[in-house]
């Protein structure tokens, strides 16, 4: 694998709270090279938003990152000063939320919120900077981008809106763009275009994409490589196309198959019986172990790390030889 | 008895005033307007059958199951359940006999209420039980059917999961014995997991208990999954209907076949995929013609300035396009 732009190592995530200390993300690690898109799925309460928080350090608190090490390009960040990490964040790491609408502010025309960005991060002018932000949002593809960069936030449609948030996310040409559910808030037909847009960018710019969702259509369209997070923990990693259509972790498997698909038959769907555990109730062992049709001894209190299985890597005791 | 018309729309529009405060309009010499969410709709829904209802945000599917149910009243048109009149004085006793699934299985239950008395709140008030001891029973009845434990019942609905409060939603909806369930959305707030435990169990009920479904929805892979037949809105028209496998496997309607392409695409056949142009107009000001003209690849100069009717195609499909009546579009 080449040198990777984004390296995550036992990343460990902890909310105390009154009742003890919840774990919401537990022993990750993974990699992202530069040019790839890795796409991290997992169904509500996995910790998939969080991972993202933690990598461009925007934590809630009392959330904190209580181990191990994030590194950009080498260098260590999840130990920076909040005033070290704002400079980091927009320059070299851009972020995109799922909700296009609140990331924009209202009062101010999208021209002036370009202008600011760029203004902050790069070594130019304001006219350079405003010709700067024509060329981002051409780059978007939004239509007339010389008359509508006078337009305030609530002129675009939400499509259009989302497209204005990624030209924001580009404006310093950031190494790494972190996109959390990215294309949930939109219409089909409108999120085909922003995974277009994605891809695109990435493979032009030679950027890491960590693009976080549920949808796992979005990311058989967009990613090289998927993570699948399950309670907190990766359950299994590898080439998008593997994970889809030979997943070795019986979470990822169900998952798959439990995912309606256009021109198949009209048998049942598989379901996976009963629900992903709560923070304060993740069960010893494998997480996944109650749901599991086959667990044995092992997963009952011993916990597996990711193992090669197959084509993929898979936390899973059935791969250990 | 299978193709008996359980429910029929006739012509249904609903417009919403959206005009300014009076003040303004007053001020500024504004005209009144007016929103046309849904516009001139008509199909019918057989009994036993699946029709799902698909569109993009926006294309009035939602406020046509709220007319069905009663919370919009009809603007124009008529909707016919069993041969009679909804509007009718004394159509009430046929709203017993049908029941609405919402979205949000958190806004839907009452967080002060146990489970018990939300699932039992329509039989007492329809008057289905004649005392507490087989009201409760009738409760556990119905939380044993959606694949709960009787004794759920004392729980409030936050100590539930996602699926398992729409289970209960689906438990309250049946316990007026209806023959009609009206599901807006019903698994778009859960996760794919849940999501195909929740399909399971609809069909399972449909099955057991002989239910006719309207389902909303803007899920093509689940609508693929549950719909026995199709109707595809846009802007609020009807733009195709057609039996499910027909109109995944040839769409007419050239909006239903952007639809069908916009998917992402699982099998990743890298099918090369013909990026839509444009967005869904504003549905205060329609274009005229044909509402889906300034995005279609087909439209001409009729479909700029009429508006294409609904017409019955060979093989009992509908669709209202004017280059597909002309046989400007072939099959597929």
């Amino acid at each position: 694998m080449t040198e990777s732009l984004l390296s995550v190592r036992n990343l460990r995530v902890e909310f105390p709270t009154r009742r003890g200390t919840l774990v919401a993300v537990d022993d990750l690690s993974f990699d992202i090279a530069p040019g790839e898109v890795l796409g991290v799925v997992g169904e509500s309460g996995a910790g998939k938003s969080l991972t993202g928080m933690a990598i461009i350090g925007l934590l809630e608190p009392p959330g904190r990152i209580a181990a191990g090490e994030i590194r950009l390009e080498g260098e260590r960040i999840d130990n920076l000063s909040p005033e070290a990490m704002r400079r980091i964040r927009g320059k070299r790491i851009g972020a995109i939320f799922q909700d296009p609408l609140t990331s924009l502010n209202p009062l101010f025309t999208i021209g002036e919120q370009l202008v600011e960005t760029i203004l902050v991060h790069l070594d130019l002018n304001e006219a350079q900077a405003r010709d700067r932000a024509v060329e981002l949002l051409a780059e978007v593809g939004i239509p007339a981008p010389e008359i509508r960069i006078d337009n305030y936030p609530h002129h675009f449609s939400g499509g259009m809106r989302q497209r204005v948030v990624i030209a924001l996310a580009l404006c310093a040409r950031p190494r790494l763009i972190v996109a959390d559910e990215p294309t949930t808030a939109l219409d089909v037909s409108i999120q085909a275009q922003i995974i277009e847009l994605l891809r695109k960018l990435a493979r032009e710019n030679g950027a890491a994409v960590m693009l976080i969702t549920h949808d796992m259509g979005v990311i058989a369209e967009t990613a090289d490589r998927v993570a699948v997070m399950y309670a907190g923990r990766l359950a299994e990693i590898g080439p998008v196309k593997d994970v889809i259509h030979a997943p070795q972790h019986p979470y990822t498997s169900g998952l798959m198959r439990s995912i309606p698909k256009l021109g198949e038959g009209r048998e049942t769907l598989a379901q996976i019986d009963g629900a992903m555990p709560r923070l304060n109730a993740i069960p010893p062992g494998c997480a996944f172990n109650p749901r599991c049709l086959k667990r044995f001894d092992r997963c009952m209190h011993d916990r597996p790390s990711p193992m090669p299985a197959g084509a993929t890597e898979a936390a899973c005791w059935l791969y250990a030889r | 008895m299978p193709a008996e018309t359980l429910l029929e729309l006739v012509d249904v529009g609903r417009e919403f005033d959206v005009s300014r405060p009076w003040l303004n309009r007053v001020l500024e010499g504004e005209p009144r307007r007016s929103l046309q969410a849904v516009d001139g709709v008509s199909f019918s829904i057989r009994r036993g059958e699946t029709l799902a209802l698909v569109g993009e945000s926006g294309c009035g599917k939602s406020t046509v199951a709220r007319l069905i149910v009663g919370l919009y009243t009809l603007s124009r048109g008529r909707i016919l359940f069993d041969g009679a009149d909804l509007a009718d004085p004394g159509s009430a006793p046929l709203r017993r006999r049908m029941q609405m699934i919402f979205q949000d299985p958190y806004a839907s239950l009452n967080p002060r209420w146990r489970v018990r008395d939300i699932v039992a709140e329509p039989i007492v008030a329809h008057g289905l039980a004649p005392d507490a001891k087989a009201l409760a029973a009738r409760v556990a009845e119905l939380l044993t059917q959606v694949g709960l434990a009787p004794e759920d019942g004392e729980r409030f609905p936050h100590e539930f999961s996602g699926g398992q409060r729409q289970r209960v939603s689906i438990a309250r909806a049946l316990s007026s014995n209806p023959e009609f369930l009206v599901c807006d959305e019903p698994t778009s707030a859960l996760d794919v997991s849940v999501q195909a435990q929740i399909l399971n169990l609809m069909k399972d009920l449909q099955q057991r208990l002989g239910l006719t479904y309207l389902f909303i929805s803007h899920n093509l892979a689940v609508v693929a999954h549950v719909a026995t037949r199709v109707g595809v809105m846009y802007l609020g028209r009807l733009v195709e209907v057609a039996d499910a496998k027909t109109l995944f496997e040839r769409p007419r309607h050239p909006y239903t076949r952007m639809l069908i392409d916009a998917i992402p695409d699982l099998e990743m056949s890298g099918k090369s995929r013909t990026p839509v142009a444009g967005e869904v107009p504003s549905p205060l000001t329609p274009p005229p013609g044909c509402a889906f003209n300034p995005r279609c690849p087909h439209a001409n100069e009729r479909c700029r300035t009429e508006r294409p009717v609904p017409l019955e195609l060979p093989g009992g499909r509908i669709a209202a396009c004017h280059a597909v009546q002309e046989g400007r579009i072939g099959d597929l």
